[in-house]
């Protein structure tokens, strides 16, 4: 991509981690830390990868994106509401009564939500029904999930694999979002995962690891997964956990905890700044 | 009564299946690894591009279709009952019902005529779980007829159901071509001093026990209540109140199936005694079905018993 192309990417990452921030301290809880992680690649899919329409969010030959790790939904509404799917003012309404902004994405509710989720493990077979559906139509849309690092510790997410690569989803790409930290501590010493990307190869995926906080190997990883026929791609993407926002960075604590007032200030100040400086490039 | 036909509604479901697929190109059938036994087989011959095996992997299975229905296809998912309903009630939860989905569950081998698998398969409690998820159809056919008339039904109704079938042969009493409506109930037999409320295998007993009652000198009505949830509490309430006495029948647990909606709706808008026939609190076992659902009181003598004593009460 070109330099151009990518300060407006990063500006606009810089925008939905804003939504983010606003989001959880208006719902007084949520997933901050990793909405904050998968912020780039939510924002690369909404605004350069997925072929889609804000207008007609049920489209029938969009691409498709089921958030699999479902708690980091902030990231995901921050996404969509700035690509023009709901008002972004909306986005503090996370969480409340009434709101249509449930705290697991809710497909009857949220436009652009492909799917619902928030229970580990299931979104990936739901991408899976949807990938081997699109193809069975002759239809080139195709389908993206994204993953936790902890929620691959689900075994129903290796019956998934199995079946991708069985049904030879070509035009599904799985990305695990390897933040490294769970709600209990990090992954490592939870339980596990490690080695993903080999575990997904002996899967039969095609496997790219990239830092998936940086749009130029997101980019390559993307157009790889597209041009690979006959197999699922997977992008197993090391990310920082709270990425942003200084206090929230690699902290276990801000998994699953919403700013406070005075946080909140202090993460809006540090994304405005950000912001500002690449405004100014 | 000894030369009626029997066919097991497993294999009802599969024939259905075919013939609906030759009609909608939409229906797409998954399957984990039981084809053979579910009877899908039936129409993966004709349809062999339209039918998908998971593997046994049911959890998945669930949720492929729930991706499979957001794209257009009305898939049906099958497994045994123990497995379509139990391993992976929270797929059905939170994939299809949550999001109401337009996915079929067909589930076959329920209840304890299964047989030599013993209780490790005799899923006695798959009304129970589907019941208690909200927008959910829950039905068991009693017979082949009425079966297929089900399968036809499930399609054309909009949002998740739940189909339980047999293993087992069971007598088919129905005329071909009955007219099947999802939430309601149908009079076999009219009667006044006992209602006899029966789905599945259940249904022919409750036939049988009919006229041994009325050789005792009571009047039985008998009602086949194929659709648990949402139950036509009309024809209970009504039922009820003519005849004063209620006996529930099913080939599953006493709680948490058709004996527990009936009782639920009765105590709330017509308190009515009521005798709640089924497997009572405990597993299966391996034997013989015949053997087994005698000797679990599945059976028209068990309900013929049932009433008089009840009657005389």
């Amino acid at each position: 991509m070109t330099a151009d192309e990518k300060l407006v990417l990063q500006k606009m990452a810089c925008k939905v981690r804003m939504g983010i921030i606003e989001g959880t301290h208006g719902a007084k809880a949520g997933h901050p830390g990793g909405s904050l992680s998968a912020a780039d690649v939510f924002t690369y899919l909404y605004f350069k990868e997925m072929n889609i329409d804000p207008q007609n969010p049920k489209w029938e030959d969009r691409d498709r994106f089921v958030l699999s790790k479902g708690h980091t939904a902030p990231g995901l509404y921050a996404a969509l509401a700035n690509r023009g799917f709901f008002p972004v003012e909306d986005l503090p309404t996370l969480r409340h009564i009434d709101s249509y902004l449930q705290g697991h994405p809710n497909m009857n509710t949220v436009p652009g939500v492909d799917m619902s989720t928030g229970s580990l493990g299931q979104g990936i077979s739901c991408a899976c029904g949807m990938a081997l559906g699109l193809k069975h139509q002759g239809k080139s849309a195709r389908v993206y999930t994204l993953l936790g690092d902890g929620e691959i510790q689900e075994g129903q997410v290796w019956e998934a694999c199995m079946f991708a690569a069985h049904y030879k989803l070509d035009n599904l790409c799985v990305i695990v979002d390897n933040n490294g930290l769970q709600i209990d501590g990090p992954v490592a010493k939870v339980m596990s995962p490690y080695p993903i990307d080999e575990k997904l190869r002996a899967f039969g995926f095609h496997v790219e690891n990239i830092d998936g906080n940086d749009f130029d190997q997101i980019e390559t990883a993307m157009n790889i997964a597209r041009a690979t026929k006959g197999q699922p791609t997977a992008i197993v993407m090391k990310t920082v956990k709270g990425k942003g926002v200084s206090y929230m960075e690699n902290q276990v604590g801000w998994h699953g905890k919403a700013p406070n007032d005075a946080e909140y200030e202090q993460a809006m100040t540090e994304l405005k700044a950000q912001l500002a400086e690449l405004e100014g490039k | 009564m000894a030369d009626v036909k029997k066919i097991a509604t497993r294999d009802s479901y599969g024939k259905a299946l075919a013939e609906l697929g030759a009609e909608h190109e939409d229906i797409v059938v998954l399957d984990a690894d039981l084809a053979g036994a579910t009877k899908t087989a039936t129409f993966q011959k004709a349809f062999p591009d339209r039918h998908f095996d998971c593997g046994i992997a049911e959890a998945d299975m669930i949720c492929v279709a729930a991706g499979l229905s957001t794209v257009g296809y009305v898939p049906f998912a099958s497994s045994f009952a123990m497995f379509a309903a139990g391993r992976a009630f929270e797929q059905v939860r939170n994939s299809v019902g949550y999001p109401h989905l337009n996915v079929k569950i067909g589930a076959t081998h329920g209840g304890i005529s299964v047989g030599e698998d013993g209780a490790s398969h005799q899923c006695c409690e798959d009304f129970a779980l589907m019941r208690s998820i909200p927008g959910m159809v829950v039905m068991s056919p009693a017979d082949d007829v009425e079966a297929k008339a089900m399968v036809k039904a499930a399609y054309e109704h909009e949002g998740p159901v739940y189909m339980r079938f047999g293993r087992a042969a069971v007598p088919v009493f129905h005329e071909e071509g009955m007219k099947f409506e999802i939430g309601k109930g149908e009079i076999l037999r009219d009667g006044t001093d006992v209602a006899v409320i029966a789905n599945g295998l259940m249904v022919y007993e409750a036939i049988v026990a009919a006229e041994e009652l009325a050789a005792e000198g009571i009047s039985a009505m008998v009602i086949n209540m194929a659709t648990i949830k949402p139950l036509d509490e009309e024809l209970v309430l009504a039922a009820a109140k003519k005849c004063g006495r209620v006996i529930t029948c099913e080939e599953h647990s006493v709680i948490g199936g058709l004996g527990e909606a009936v009782c639920s709706l009765l105590s709330e808008k017509l308190p009515t005694p009521v005798k709640r026939i089924g497997v009572n609190d405990e597993f299966g076992h391996s034997g013989p079905a015949a053997a087994l659902l005698k000797q679990f009181g599945l059976s028209a003598e068990h309900i013929t018993e049932t009433a008089l004593e009840f009657c005389k009460a």
